[in-house]
């Protein structure tokens, strides 16, 4: 089955590059489902039209745009379009961006000199119900999670706290190992390293621990 | 604008040659242009040429019918003292300078109108009487402070100056002063006159009392003044920031665009120098928690946390062997003494990974904890066998195992032949505890 990708960048000449890079690694492997840019959009509003109207699968999500950016274009589909998948890809490597856009929704978070195959790699993953953490993001993840001196208490542990394996997964993760190289050294099934991931994400999204909220509502999103 | 005219000036009928001090030419697409009094040709204020513009006459003849009816008991002048008030100036900058014949026509007709008025007040008309007299002084005291006013509303726009009354500068201020002398004394002769000698002194404090009152009315349009200046302040403000942006784009990012073009048939050095720009800029953009959380002291021998430092290496290293270098920092800490030698060690780690891996991209994971700090420098590139390496080599050997263990740090190793690299540094923290 085809993945159809929807691109949301305020940059004509970057969503360009994207649309052939996916053009050409998108149906490279035969035996993969191949990804097709079916739309794209230049603007917040553009883009909020574009995916009521074309339903995709996945839309690669700019984090700076003018009028609101990748996080405003999150706060208006998702309540309708539960079901878009969203993938943030951006040149920003600030941990408030990263975080705000996590925390409204998208399921993973890539910078923009990904290749071309890393992308579309991203791309199926997030598609197949996994979360992307480039080892940036997994860096931030650490650190808004790290228990400190003179931290706020916790308030609830299944929440704001990760535990020892995750802990060691989102290491690796920063240290730049695949997911399959995560699985071969901790002795875990690759299944259970995205298990891992998937719960990662869900308290980054959720918790209400004072670092995560801090950058949130730096842009307004808590 | 110059003193050309338009076809549809030409086309109004205008039988005589246009002329300059007819206020700006109409723009051909609007016949009517809206009613604003002119700021260029002026003599009094500018309302006959507003109306001669507005209504497409020749500015002489709207200056002849305010003449003439300034001699039917002074409406003329009244009509043109309350168009002044209530007609806005307009801000048009396009200048048309009138002739002097011209303007010796206007003020002969100012002249003739003001002498027409007078006769028909001195001929007996009820209210005349005072307009001859001190309260014609006081109209005329008037006149000049507003011409001034308008001045000075003409140079807020000009520039950000924001003066009252600076339009004219030493010479405004001075016309100002002498229209509120002529205002105040005329004030106070006529209602010396009313009065008697004796009362003098209570009518000069009468006059003073009116100056204060006046004072304290306006102060809303103080008030609105101060806003607009404050106005203006921003403005500039927001005017220096984008200056100084551009002046930083163009100081890094168009310098280094030169230089691309200049070595664009060399891969490499585009690479480098493309690489350290975005580092660079990065940092400028994001500041301290953003890439570099070194802020400005990304260098590595102002560095004062650990993070800055690492930062700051894993540039030179770009820098040096043009590569990218993915650095990921959790945790920071101050330099303690043992801190410098991991961070060099790490940098050995880099241009041992830079030089012999054979890849343009290596990733750097470091962990500061209350006890320890790790340091993980990951490549995906040839690997090697350590038992084969040359005992010629010093890079691992020295720089990086020697230095770790003089620290009390240890090195762990992990590599195979095409399986890429990945050198885990260990070093323990003597204070402890000390996180940010």
């Amino acid at each position: 089955m085809t993945i159809r990708v929807f691109l949301v960048d305020d940059h004509a000449l970057f969503r360009s590059g994207v649309k052939a890079e996916l053009a050409r690694a998108g149906s490279a492997e035969p035996d993969l489902a191949p990804v097709v840019v079916v739309g794209e959009g230049g603007s917040v509003d553009e883009a909020i039209a574009g995916i009521g109207h074309l339903q995709p699968d996945v839309v690669l999500l700019d984090v700076h745009m003018p009028d609101g950016g990748g996080a405003q274009v999150l706060r208006r589909v998702r309540p309708e379009h539960p079901e878009v998948v969203f993938l943030a890809l951006s040149v920003s490597d600030a941990a408030e961006d990263v975080i705000a856009v996590i925390r409204a929704g998208a399921r993973g978070y890539v910078t923009k000199t990904i290749s071309g195959r890393e992308l579309v790699d991203a791309v199926r993953r997030v598609h197949a119900g996994d979360p992307v953490f480039s080892p940036r993001l997994a860096g931030f993840v650490l650190d808004a999670f790290a228990q400190r001196s003179g931290a706020a208490p916790v308030g609830d542990p299944e929440l704001d706290l990760l535990t020892p394996r995750e802990r060691d997964v989102l290491r690796l993760l920063a240290r730049g190992y695949a997911y399959k190289e995560i699985a071969a050294e901790l002795f875990i099934s690759i299944k259970t390293v995205e298990t891992h991931v998937s719960s990662v994400l869900r308290k980054t999204q959720l918790s209400n621990r004072h670092e995560l909220s801090r950058w949130a509502s730096d842009r307004r999103l808590v | 604008m110059g003193t050309v005219s338009t076809p549809a000036e030409r086309e109004a009928g205008n039988p005589q040659p246009p002329e300059p001090g007819a206020g700006p030419l109409p723009d051909p697409g609007t016949s009517t242009p809206p009613f604003r009094r002119v700021r260029s040709g002026r003599i009094v204020a500018g309302v006959a040429g507003g109306v001669s513009e507005h209504l497409g006459v020749p500015v002489l003849w709207v200056r002849v019918v305010f003449a003439m009816l300034a001699g039917l008991g002074g409406a003329g002048l009244l009509a043109y003292a309350l168009l002044w008030a209530f007609v806005p100036a307009a801000d048009g900058r396009a200048a048309r300078p009138s002739t002097p014949r011209e303007q010796q026509q206007a003020v002969g007709l100012v002249a003739l109108g003001v002498g027409l008025a007078l006769a028909g007040a001195a001929l007996g008309s009820s209210w005349g009487g005072w307009l001859t007299g001190p309260l014609g002084v006081a109209l005329i005291g008037a006149a000049l402070v507003w011409r001034e006013a308008d001045a000075g509303q003409r140079t807020r726009w000009r520039s950000s100056a924001g003066a009252v009354f600076g339009g004219g500068g030493r010479m405004g201020l001075l016309r100002v002063l002498a229209g509120i002398g002529l205002v105040a004394s005329g004030i106070a002769v006529f209602l010396f006159n009313q009065g008697g000698l004796d009362q003098l002194q209570s009518v000069l404090l009468a006059v003073v009392a009116t100056l204060v009152g006046v004072a304290v009315l306006t102060v809303p349009w103080w008030l609105r003044l101060m806003q607009a200046l404050s106005e203006e302040r921003r403005a500039r403000i927001r005017t220096d920031e984008r200056a100084e942006i551009a002046a930083h784009l163009h100081d890094s990012v168009l310098q280094t665009l030169a230089l691309i073009q200049q070595q664009s048939d060399s891969t490499r050095e585009v690479r480098r120098l493309a690489r350290g720009q975005e580092r660079e800029l990065r940092s400028w953009l994001y500041g301290p928690q953003g890439y570099e959380r070194a802020g400005e002291q990304a260098t590595g021998a102002g560095a004062t946390t650990f993070a800055a430092a690492l930062h700051a290496v894993a540039g030179e290293v770009e820098d040096t062997y043009a590569v990218s270098v993915q650095v990921v920092v959790v945790g920071d800490g101050g330099l303690e003494e043992s801190l410098p030698a991991l961070v060099q060690a790490s940098r050995e780690a880099m241009v041992n990974a830079a030089k012999h891996a054979g890849i343009a991209e290596l990733s750097v994971y470091a962990e500061v904890e209350p006890g320890q700090v790790d340091v993980f420098v990951r490549d995906r590139g040839a690997g090697f066998d350590p038992a084969l390496v040359s005992p010629d080599r010093h890079g691992l050997a020295d720089s990086i195992r020697g230095r770790m263990q003089r620290h009390g740090g240890t090195v762990t190793l992990r590599t195979a032949p095409g399986a890429g690299t990945e050198v885990h540094l260990v070093m323990p923290r003597q204070t402890g505890g000390e996180q940010s």
